[in-house]
């Protein structure tokens, strides 16, 4: 079965995170069981990350990044009820300073969640309850972790607005969601992440509802702040271009598993993994001249019940010839390449370097 | 804002203003166009003896003798300034607003209504409390409970519920409750302020025979209001910021989930307002609706045309309020 990999080789990339690290993610599983059969979205995936620091998570539609955030905020409803097996089942470990996530009771993660977590959400619009003011709803999520006058919290959340560069925050903090323009509303969003001042925020598609020139100020102003509050941050996107922008690490997430992950540097600079040679060729860049059309993945991300066998990515991956038809058997380990730096793949990494510099540089 | 309330108040006056006119039409025209003849229509009004000269007169008091604009000049002049009729025995003066003169009870019509609506007030204002608090209980249970016996308990009762007319319900609670158990007295009106206990439990039935196919009705809107919201992004954002589930559902999720209900239940509670027929049928109580029916059988045009404007009133007033509540309760209404 695909469950049958050898963890020492996964735990690799904590060799050097001992002591335990701020986030310390350990072999995360989130299965739906359904009528069709178990939904894998996310199936074993491991990653750690200090304060002050920014992952980028980066994959397609349904390979397992939303569904990542909301193991981490605890926001999946779980199986409860062992007859009727709805719901997540979820299964691993989430250190957060110390606290197990996973393990810990529904109460005890909300009490988390708003005050040392904190999510921000794709579209801001429908994210932000529309019949509450802004500012009502950065109150409210101030003042249920702080134990303050509703004057004291409403001066906050000016506070919040103020640092989030909402101009007049007097006045606007009176306004409702659809009062805002979709920048400014992402803006408040953020205030409202921030406001009990999170250790780790996890931003899911912070960007993709935007324009792409308030994109940039966005991402500026999670930049900043991160460094302002020392926070640790997790940017979840489909988008290259942001996790450039921000990331420190970076993981590369195919079919729930992490296909590619390492320094954003090596990464971007020497990916290894045929998927994320996919996923650079298919970005585009203004920066270079235009290239006569951008080159898309071949096929269609794969269904997470019936996951392909051996690496969930032979179907769509141009190199299988280059494994010896291990790829479509085996399901090939997240192994260093270099030092921090691993990679999915049943090729050898001299090959994959050699495919990279000849085939792929080029053309990015 | 306030501009908009003036503007919306005098829309509903020419709606009513339209509303009676057609109503007075389809009354005053229609049995013309049916081959009714000015003698013929006077003649119902003079018994058995059908006498020419009692005819005359009676078309004479009737304005049957004018023409219809001429007539419905009249009644409008009745509604704004009042009125003296004729009855054959002496001028009864009508002050304004006038509704007209019953020449079948020789009362007038205003002075019918003002008896008549408390009873209709009663049982509807009662009744809608019913089936708001049940109905929107109900539903939230259900949302929260999906898929488990609560679930399905309330769904089934609501289908019931939905499905079962007042006439089937309303005898079955008076057989089991006032004929075999004797627990609630019979059916009545009795004056809230002579004996606010008796007008409770006199009209209990009546109001769980009202209220319960519309409560079924809210409970099933409500369901799905609800179903719907916790799908919600901002629900989650809700839940994101560590809020307890408490507040989730009933600060973030009802609150969104029963914004449609309010635009219903004030159109519901405008037209209970103008009569539940059935129930005051059923149940026997003088309110508008069974007596605007009695009106229909014995052709008694000014109690019909009278209560039509009444009834139509309380729709049109019901709109107006939903319409201004609306935007109290949704502020993206408000604004634009």
């Amino acid at each position: 079965m695909s469950n049958d990999f050898n963890p020492i080789v996964e735990d690799i990339a904590l060799e050097n995170t001992s002591p335990r690290s701020f986030l310390d993610v350990r072999d995360l599983r989130v299965h739906f069981p359904t009528d069709d059969g178990v939904v894998k979205s996310v199936d074993g995936i491991t990653f750690a990350l200090e304060r002050g620091k920014t992952l980028g998570i980066v994959g397609e539609s349904g390979s397992g990044k939303s569904v990542t955030s909301l193991a981490l905020m605890g926001l999946h409803r779980t199986a409860t009820d062992k007859k009727k097996q709805r719901g997540a089942q979820i299964s691993g470990e989430i250190w957060l300073d110390g606290q197990d996530i996973v393990s810990a009771s529904p109460e005890e993660v909300r009490r988390l969640r708003g005050q040392k977590l904190a999510m921000i959400f794709q579209d801001p619009l429908s994210a932000m309850h529309p019949f509450y003011t802004v500012g009502a709803q950065i109150i409210e999520a101030y003042r249920v972790h702080n134990n303050v006058s509703k004057d004291v919290a409403r001066k906050r959340a000016i506070e919040m607005l103020e640092l989030v560069g909402i101009p007049q925050p007097n006045t606007r903090v009176d306004d409702y969601p659809h009062q805002f323009s979709g920048g400014m509303r992402q803006r408040a969003m953020i205030a409202m992440a921030l406001v009990c001042n999170p250790a780790l925020l996890i931003a899911d598609e912070p960007t993709t509802a935007l324009d792409v020139t308030v994109q940039a100020q966005i991402l500026d102003l999670m930049r900043d702040l991160q460094r302002e509050f020392n926070s640790a941050l997790i940017v979840i996107t489909h988008d290259l271009g942001v996790v450039a922008e921000l990331a420190d690490d970076i993981m590369v997430m195919y079919g729930g598993k992490a296909v590619e992950y390492g320094r954003a540097h090596d990464v971007f600079k020497a990916p290894e993994h045929p998927y994320t040679w996919g996923l650079l060729a298919s970005m585009p860049r203004l920066d270079r001249e235009r290239a006569d059309r951008l080159t898309p993945i071949q096929g269609n991300p794969p269904s997470l019940i019936n996951v392909p066998s051996g690496c969930a990515f032979h179907p769509r991956c141009p190199y299988t010839a280059e494994t010896g038809g291990r790829s479509s058997t085996e399901i090939p380990e997240l192994a260093a390449t270099t030092p921090g730096h691993l990679v999915r793949c049943h090729m050898d990494p001299a090959r994959r370097r050699e495919i990279f510099t000849e085939k792929i540089q080029g053309s990015l | 804002m306030i501009s908009y309330i003036i503007r919306r108040l005098f829309a509903a006056v020419v709606l009513l203003f339209v509303i009676s006119l057609i109503t007075f039409f389809i009354f005053y025209v229609f049995p013309r166009l049916g081959g009714q003849t000015t003698e013929s229509l006077a003649s119902q009004f003079v018994g058995k003896t059908q006498d020419p000269n009692a005819i005359q007169g009676v078309i004479h008091r009737f304005g049957f003798d004018q023409s219809v604009w001429v007539q419905y000049g009249r009644y409008l002049k009745g509604i704004f300034f009042g009125y003296d009729y004729d009855n054959g025995t002496g001028l009864v003066h009508c002050p304004a607003p006038c509704l007209g003169y019953s020449f079948r009870t020789n009362t007038l019509v205003s002075t019918s209504i003002g008896q008549w609506l408390p009873v209709t007030l009663s049982l509807s204002l009662g009744a809608a409390v019913l089936w708001l608090i049940f109905g929107v209980a109900v539903g939230v249970a259900s949302a929260l409970k999906r898929g488990t016996w609560v679930d399905r308990a309330g769904m089934v009762t609501a289908l019931i519920g939905v499905s079962l007319p007042v006439y089937f319900v309303g005898p079955l609670l008076a057989l089991v409750f006032v004929v075999n158990w004797h627990i609630f007295p019979d059916p009545d009106y009795v004056k809230l302020f002579d004996d606010p206990v008796g007008w409770a439990t006199h009209l209990i039935l009546p109001w769980i025979a009202v209220a319960f196919g519309l409560a079924a009705l809210y409970a099933r809107l409500t369901r799905v209001g609800m179903l719907d919201t916790l799908n919600e992004d901002f629900i989650r954002t809700a839940r994101a910021k560590g809020l307890p589930e408490r507040t989730v559902i009933f600060k973030h999720a009802l609150r969104a989930a029963l914004t449609p209900i309010v635009t219903i239940f004030g159109m519901d509670l405008g037209f209970a307002l103008g009569g539940v027929v059935l129930a005051e049928q059923v149940f026997n109580l003088p309110g508008i609706g069974r007596e605007a029916v009695g009106a229909v059988g014995q052709s008694d045009l000014p109690v019909i045309i009278g209560v039509t404007i009444v009834a139509s009133g309380f729709i049109v007033l019901a709109n107006l309020v939903v319409d201004l509540l609306y935007g109290v309760v949704d502020p993206r209404v408000r604004l634009s």
